[in-house]
């Protein structure tokens, strides 16, 4: 949803998608030949760096045309770092940075990993899970320093870069800075911190997820009026309806919950405490919607669904993965758990009801 | 039908705000002179005639409706501010909610003039209590089974047959119902129900209580023995009430009540936790909080959608299968959260009588306005499933 159909990046965006990334197409591919001319046409069309301005070196579409990409980027289980290149490129803009071209990430990407800066101006730390830290071939970096933080252009070989894999196969490794001399740098705004920047990471795993229970959902409902057993198609057999429509409440929360957390960030003034609760309500919910909606999925599509030859792998797993990136839901359950107690009962509707 | 869901980013304009601050501030006074204890759902009435009637001068109830009929001519957001206040507030609403929520659209789409200009203002002003008369003892989620009779007489019909689970019969004004005006087709089961619009002050008419497992008394049975009424207040389509029902379904199933009805427990939840929850308390509680901020906001969506003049069906029967299930585990989740925390803290008496209250009314709230399996019905419907 997202507004696909009057948002001419998005539509730019689906159909890119549509040529070079057909999750079939891909599922079917015996190596990554398919990643290049995917990642050059999406260069081409200026996505990577859509929340860059021109003056920076990119092109300067909307937050909230962005969101729509990455719904779109959601929907077709994206596994080259759009989402991570639209962050990093994001968060140098933050700064004022000029973006590079060519596929990024950023450090750190959990919230208890922390990147310093040491007198020499030089980089030192270890930032876990990074997303596609193998495939990257810049870093933006998040920094802390004596004077206040930093945000900071990495180059990938600079770092020392163990790769691992997700749930889903893709790149997402430790990379650790020993005394790396920065390409670029310069004071992070004063209203962004590291959490900030874990929210706005929840709020791209959010639209993303969202994006690919919505079809998730089409695959399974298409699969259970095709698929015929005791006689008639599954999709016939109340049971199967039932699941089928709790599958329908996750997608729906998940899209309320990841279109609002996108429009409050879209609006925005500030990482204030609506936009936290909209953030981290997002990666949250989102989460529990991935594991319900995969688990009822999987169900649906028996065992065909449990092979490497069917593509709604491409999707559950990679949603289940997403669920790690940027804090868990368990994280954020905490973080938010604490500030709700802190301010009180009386606070609490008030929060709730204020947009 | 495609699988396609649509959830419109709503946000509420500054004078849903202004609103609200109005209401919050009626609210106060109201809890002040004593009219209801907002810590004590389970307690005291939960209708209040003279509370109604202040409710109505302060122009809340049918608020979206024409000001010719008593209406105040705002908007479906500005009324979803007022109902989930007084939702969150406790207040003693019954009297006047179904009418304003659910029979007073019906009387505007389908009552003669004459009727619409006495009872509308009515209602707006607080007066009337309506009910619905769907339910019967052989006719529940399928109510197209319902077998209590109109029949035609000079000038009107006779009712005779019965409604049962009829909630605040015993003190209502109007019901609308579905009575059988002819047998089902063959080609077409649903036909031949009408609906009507019953004076409850009709001879022919007996209300009996039936006491709920809460020891509340919500519930009735009605008796209907040749009824008379008038041929004016038939509402709609004689045989054809079954093309009416649809529309009117995504006001009722979406609304903040579908998820806030033990909403208490959660506020004494954070009370009982204190402002340093150990870990197990936190994450417990954030995951409530994410869980009813997305409840909201999508029902804020449905209900600008609504506004927008869109029809939103499955998501309204969505945010209803989910809330309502939220609504009913929130008490047992309150449980577990507070299990190990100390017994004589500060509100434990008040969270203890809350929980005793919720979790025996929490059975009730995927039952009630379609159970949770006829929702999923509709749902799979929407998909195409059906």
């Amino acid at each position: 949803m997202a507004g696909d159909s009057d948002n001419i990046v998005a539509e730019t965006a689906a159909r890119i998608l549509a040529d070079f990334a057909d999750p079939q197409t891909v599922n079917r591919a015996k190596n990554d030949a398919w990643k290049a001319p995917l990642w050059r046409a999406l260069s081409e069309a200026g996505l990577p760096l859509a929340w860059v301005p021109e003056q920076l070196g990119g092109s300067g579409a909307s937050l909230a045309d962005g969101f729509a990409v990455l719904g779109a980027a959601g929907r077709a289980a994206l596994a080259v770092p759009l989402a991570e290149t639209m962050l990093a490129g994001w968060l140098l803009s933050q700064a004022g940075v000029r973006a590079p071209d060519g596929k990024m990430s950023i450090a750190p990407a959990r919230p208890p990993d922390s990147l310093a800066v040491g007198g020499d101006g030089r980089l030192n730390g270890r930032a876990l899970a990074v997303p596609f830290a193998g495939e990257a071939e810049h870093i933006a970096v998040f920094a802390e320093a004596g004077t206040g933080p930093i945000v900071a252009l990495v180059a990938a070989q600079d770092c020392r870069v163990e790769d691992g894999k997700t749930l889903a196969g893709d790149s997402r490794g430790t990379v650790s800075l020993d005394k790396v001399t920065p390409l670029a740098q310069a004071p992070a705004p004063k209203m962004l911190d590291r959490m900030a920047l874990m929210l706005m990471g929840c709020v791209l795993r959010s639209v993303q997820t969202a994006g690919a229970l919505e079809t998730v959902l089409a695959l399974s409902v298409a699969y259970a009026n095709e698929r015929v057993a005791f006689e008639r198609p599954i999709g016939k057999f109340q049971a199967v309806q039932q699941n089928l429509a709790r599958l329908a409440g996750e997608t729906a929360a998940a899209l309320a919950a990841a279109g609002s957390a996108a429009d409050t960030v879209a609006q925005a003034d500030a990482f204030d405490e609506a936009l936290f609760l909209e953030a981290a309500s997002a990666k949250i919910r989102c989460a529990e919607a991935a594991a319900e909606g995969a688990a009822i999925a999987h169900q649906v599509f028996g065992a065909i669904g449990f092979t490497q030859e069917h593509v709604l792998h491409r999707f559950t797993l990679r949603m289940l993965a997403w669920r790690d990136d940027f804090g868990n839901e368990s994280f954020w359950a905490a973080e938010l758990g604490k500030h709700v107690a802190r301010r009180g009962a009386d606070e609490f509707w008030p929060l709730v009801a204020s947009r | 039908m495609s699988a396609d869901l649509q959830f419109d980013q709503i946000r509420l304009p500054a004078e849903c705000q202004t609103l609200r601050a109005e209401v919050r501030a009626f609210l106060a006074e109201e809890v002040a002179r004593g009219t209801f204890d907002p810590h004590r759902p389970g307690h005291g009435d939960s209708h209040n005639r003279a509370f109604s009637r202040r409710v109505g001068t302060k122009g809340w109830i049918g608020m979206t409706w024409p000001k010719k009929y008593g209406g105040h001519e705002r908007s479906f957001l500005e009324r979803y501010v007022v109902t989930e206040e007084f939702r969150v507030a406790n207040a003693p609403v019954r009297l006047h909610f179904v009418a304003d929520r659910q029979s007073g659209p019906i009387l505007l789409k389908y009552a003669p003039e004459r009727i619409k200009l006495d009872i509308l203002p009515r209602i707006c002003r607080g007066e009337l209590c309506f009910v619905i008369g769907m339910s019967e003892p052989g006719s529940g989620s399928d109510l197209f089974a319902a077998k209590t009779k109109a029949t035609k007489v000079d000038g009107g019909f006779k009712i005779s047959g019965s409604k049962i689970w009829t909630s605040n019969a015993h003190i209502a004004d109007y019901m609308l119902g579905l009575f059988r005006t002819s047998p089902p087709t063959k080609e077409n089961r649903r036909h031949g129900l009408t609906q009507f619009l019953v004076d409850m002050k009709t001879p022919g008419i007996t209300v009996n209580p039936i006491i709920q497992m809460t020891g509340q008394h919500d519930f009735n049975e009605v008796v209907f023995e040749d009824a008379f009424v008038p041929d004016d207040h038939v509402m709609g389509e004689i045989d054809g009430a079954w093309k009416q029902a649809t529309s009117e379904l995504a006001y009722e199933r979406s609304g903040p009540e579908r998820f806030l009805e033990t909403f208490y427990v959660m506020l004494e939840l954070i009370r009982a936790l204190g402002p340093e929850p150990d870990l197990r308390g936190a994450e417990g509680l954030g995951r409530l909080v994410a869980q009813l901020h997305t409840l909201r906001r999508m029902s804020v969506s449905v209900a600008g959608m609504l506004q927008a003049g869109k029809e939103p069906v499955v998501e309204g029967s969505i945010v209803k299968d989910l809330g309502t299930l939220w609504e009913q585990k929130l008490p047992e989740r309150v449980r577990e959260l507070t299990a190990f925390l100390a017994p004589n803290g500060g509100n434990r008496a008040t969270l203890e009588e809350q929980l005793a209250f919720a979790l025996a009314v929490a059975p009730k709230l995927t039952i009630q306005g379609g159970t949770t399996e006829i929702l999923r019905g509709i749902i799979a419907r929407g998909l195409g499933l059906r």
